[in-house]
Order: structure tokens, then C-alpha cells, then sequence
């Protein structure tokens, strides 16, 4: 299981605003370890981000996006207090959700 | 007795069941929660192809797309991109990199009051275009495209 993701989620004005740090190797499968061999692909491929129950951001990525992965999104409309609850997926099945309050 | 454990064969049927459809890639797994992986996308090899599989093939030239990206990224391995879409009714916004092995590297869908905007890190193996394609619920694509010099490449190490 992955390390818990970093939420911070804000309000300015009527805006939330939501970063995400996750956890993870993001493996190209290009690079070989010393011995030479070659480190199998490992890389989150679907997010969604649901904010107070509705799902606002949803997408998929893949080798050319850093190790650990930071994002950070926008959402108009959001209040404090709302839940934001994001879920990622990799290639391997691992998958994580974690959740945060929006401060005010 | 009799009457529990016909429940509790009928409930391992079942079970067995939805392995089995697994098994046979009628379900995959990523489908139950999200839409379908755009694997032909994702794993294409040149810029033509990954936007030609989201779609996007004659998108557009737009000055609607905003691209913060440093000029010179001396670690390729981190390169800090926001981009944001003034387009009305920008629902999706993709972003690639013109020179790396895989070029697509995410694209995202906004919903529900979310601003068609994002902030991340992009992997860069060597100076590059990183291009941003933008979709309208109209289904137009628009793209722009600004270059980063990368002095130290981010793939493969």
C-alpha cells in the first residue's frame, strides 16, 4: 500500500484551491537498475478528485509525469468545510484514496 | 444447516463469477471505477499519433492556452508546468511533450465548477516543445505550445 497523499485544499475568494502530493515511483520502464536490468513500467494512470460529493476532476496520466506526483486544481464554487476526496489508480492495481477538508 | 450452506455456495458462484469475466477481460478492473484507459494514447510513441488518439489530430493554433513553464529547466526530471485554458468551455485539457519516448503524459476532465487549469510536474528527457490541447464541449480541440531547454534529462537517468 502507498504512502498516504499530501492534501491541501484552501479557499480564496470562491475558489478552492487543491494541491496533491502522491506517493509514488512513477517508473518509466525506460531506466535499468545497476545489474543492468530493465525496471518494469510503474506509473499512476487514473485520478479523480470528487469535491463535497461531486466528482469535479477526472484523469488519466501516465510515464511523463514526475515522481511523485503533485497536482493542483481549481475548483469555483466550493465552500469550507466541503470534503475533497481524491483517488488515484496505477498500472498495477495499486490504488489510494485519501480525503481532506476544505480550510476556510 | 442445509439452507446456509446453499446461501453460501450460491454467494461463492457468484464471486467466481465476476473472476472469471475479469479473467476473460470482459470487465477490467480500471473500467468498474473509471472510464477506460486510453491506452492507445498514452503508449503512443510520436506527438501524431497520441493526438490523433485523443482525438485531436487538427486542433487548432489558440492563444486561449496558457503555458507557465520555465524557459530552462535544469532538471528534467521535475519541471514545474501550470497551464490554463481562457476558452469558453474548456472540458479537458491534455498536455504533451513533444521529444520523450511516450509524449502524452495526462489529460484531465473538469466538471462541476472546476477551473480548466493545472499545476504539475512534467518528466522531460531533453529539450522540447510541451504541448497543451484543450477540448470544448463542443468537441473542438484547440493547442499551444511553448519550449523548454532542458540541460539534464529526466528519462532514464
Amino acid at each position: 500500500m502507498a504512502d498516504p497523499m499530501k492534501i491541501r485544499a484552501q479557499m480564496k475568494g470562491d475558489t478552492a484551491e487543491i494541491r496533491v502530493l502522491m506517493s509514488h515511483p512513477m517508473e518509466t520502464g525506460q531506466r535499468k537498475d545497476n545489474a543492468g536490468n530493465t525496471v518494469p513500467a510503474h506509473y499512476i494512470q487514473s485520478i479523480t478528485v470528487d469535491v463535497g460529493g461531486k466528482r469535479v476532476i477526472q484523469g488519466q496520466t501516465a510515464t511523463s509525469v514526475s515522481r511523485n506526483p503533485v497536482f493542483g486544481f481549481r475548483v469555483k464554487g466550493a465552500k469550507a468545510g466541503d470534503k475533497v476526496v481524491i483517488h488515484w489508480e496505477d498500472n498495477k492495481g495499486d490504488k489510494r484514496t485519501d480525503e481532506a477538508t476544505i480550510a476556510a | 444447516m442445509d439452507a446456509l450452506r446453499r446461501t453460501l455456495l450460491k454467494g461463492a458462484g457468484a464471486t467466481g463469477a465476476i473472476a472469471a469475466a475479469i479473467a476473460a477481460g470482459v470487465l477490467k478492473p480500471s473500467q468498474v471505477l473509471a472510464a477506460e484507459y486510453n491506452r492507445a494514447a498514452f503508449e503512443a510513441k510520436d506527438m501524431a499519433g497520441a493526438l490523433k488518439n485523443i482525438g485531436a489530430a487538427s486542433a487548432a493554433d489558440s492563444t486561449g492556452i496558457a503555458i507557465k513553464a520555465p524557459d530552462i529547466a535544469e532538471n528534467g526530471a521535475v519541471v514545474p508546468v501550470d497551464v490554463s485554458s481562457s476558452i469558453p468551455n474548456t472540458i479537458s485539457l491534455a498536455v504533451l511533450v513533444d521529444k520523450n519516448p511516450l509524449p502524452l503524459s495526462s489529460a484531465f476532465d473538469f466538471a462541476n465548477g472546476a477551473l480548466p487549469e493545472m499545476a504539475l510536474r512534467l518528466k522531460m528527457g531533453q529539450t522540447s516543445l510541451v504541448e497543451v490541447v484543450a477540448k470544448t464541449a463542443d468537441g473542438k480541440y484547440y493547442k499551444a505550445k511553448k519550449e523548454v531547454k532542458v540541460t539534464v534529462g529526466g528519462c532514464g537517468g
